[in-house]
């Protein structure tokens, strides 16, 4: 069952590592719901640059990290797909690793607990060798 | 959805940390009962995936402006709303930390809106919906396009509530026409939000329904003739 569980989750991340490696580089770069919303009320260039007027985003502030991998980029990558495939392969990988150690971690061992636990505790019984 | 630094004042940020930081450590007490040999690596899987959706801003066919998903009904509907919050939250974490996206003193200000407040209007209407809709794949993508679609326009109404306590520009008393222009862009995010978790989680149910958490946990209102949507394991 855990086996079967691992191999679903495999092709899952693959599938993500595509979306995030891939298909990322034709999402729309046009700003979202809420940095629309935020600027109503200015003028904006071509390059998403506040020209003029008077609008909540010219409250925005800089980000305190920044980083090599800011804006979904890698800096120092001038192509502009290698950078934002190898950017969104790092962070699906990141995330993964971040949350399902986390996850793993926190999970439930209590033998005496119902459905999985039980189960689980009966696989590890078994004999090596005849699991699976 | 992500806030950036300066748009909502400090205090305010401060109280919606401490807030944010006290629900998810509940949603860890409570999701540790969900949280088995199974449900671990799923819960991993949904993090990352939902990671990598949320860089695919789509065009939302008003001049200008884009979206992208949010995830909080999928992973409710996949691992449940307390791991669920918790998926969402580690995403909204990297993003901040790592990613540049969203800044790190709004951390709480997102992963309200987001990670809570997304989550849990998505499985309030999971688990009314599933009680009622037939248990037959299409039943299962309602289910899974209107909680989507409704999460998404409660967090960004979660955003115009935080803005009233402590945005930094007044709108001189305007705050009913952000609402309604958040409002009105997020009902169209929550069509495409709606779509994207329909077809990730039928998806899902077609090949391996006893890794849905929603199927597994809500039970129809009344005693079914109609078997569950993939049957038993």
């Amino acid at each position: 069952m855990r086996t079967r569980t691992w191999g679903f989750v495999a092709v899952g991340l693959l599938v993500a590592l595509l979306l995030a490696g891939v298909v990322s580089n034709y999402a729309s770069s046009q700003p979202d719901g809420l940095d629309s919303a935020l600027l109503k009320g200015c003028t904006v260039d071509p390059e998403g640059e506040i020209t003029g007027g008077s609008c909540p985003a010219q409250q925005e502030k800089a980000h305190e990290v920044g980083g090599p991998l800011a804006d979904y980029g890698v800096a120092g990558i001038d192509n502009d797909f290698l950078s934002t495939a190898l950017s969104g392969v790092l962070g699906v990988l990141l995330t993964f690793a971040v949350g399902g150690g986390a996850f793993w971690l926190l999970r439930r061992r209590d033998p005496a607990g119902s459905g999985d636990a039980g189960e689980a505790a009966r696989d590890d019984r078994q004999p090596a060798g005849t699991a699976g | 959805m992500h806030i950036s630094n300066g748009i909502i004042n400090g205090p305010v940020a401060g109280v919606f940390a401490a807030l944010a930081l006290a629900a998810l450590t509940f949603c860890v007490l409570r999701g540790r009962r969900d949280l088995d040999d199974r449900l671990a690596p799923m819960a991993g899987l949904v993090a990352a995936f939902i990671f990598a959706v949320q860089m695919l801003n789509f065009p939302i066919f008003t001049a200008g402006v884009s979206g992208h998903l949010l995830g909080g009904a999928l992973a409710a509907l996949l691992v449940g709303p307390w791991v669920g919050a918790l998926c969402v939250a580690v995403v909204l974490v990297v993003q901040a930390l790592v990613f540049g996206d969203g800044g790190v003193a709004m951390l709480g200000l997102n992963i309200t809106n987001m990670a809570l407040l997304g989550t849990a209007a998505a499985y309030l209407l999971i688990a009314g919906l599933l009680r009622v809709l037939p248990r037959t794949p299409i039943g299962l993508s309602v289910t899974a396009f209107v909680s989507a679609l409704v999460s998404v326009v409660a967090a960004s109404q979660g955003f115009v509530f935080e803005y009233w306590l402590g945005g930094t520009t007044d709108l001189g008393g305007n705050l009913a026409g952000l609402a309604g222009t958040m409002a009105g862009a997020h009902l169209l995010i929550g069509v495409g939000e709606g779509l994207i978790t329909a077809t990730t989680v039928a998806t899902v149910a077609k090949v391996r329904p006893d890794l849905v958490y929603a199927l597994r946990a809500l039970k129809p209102a009344a005693p079914a003739p109609v078997p569950a949507v993939g049957g038993v394991r």
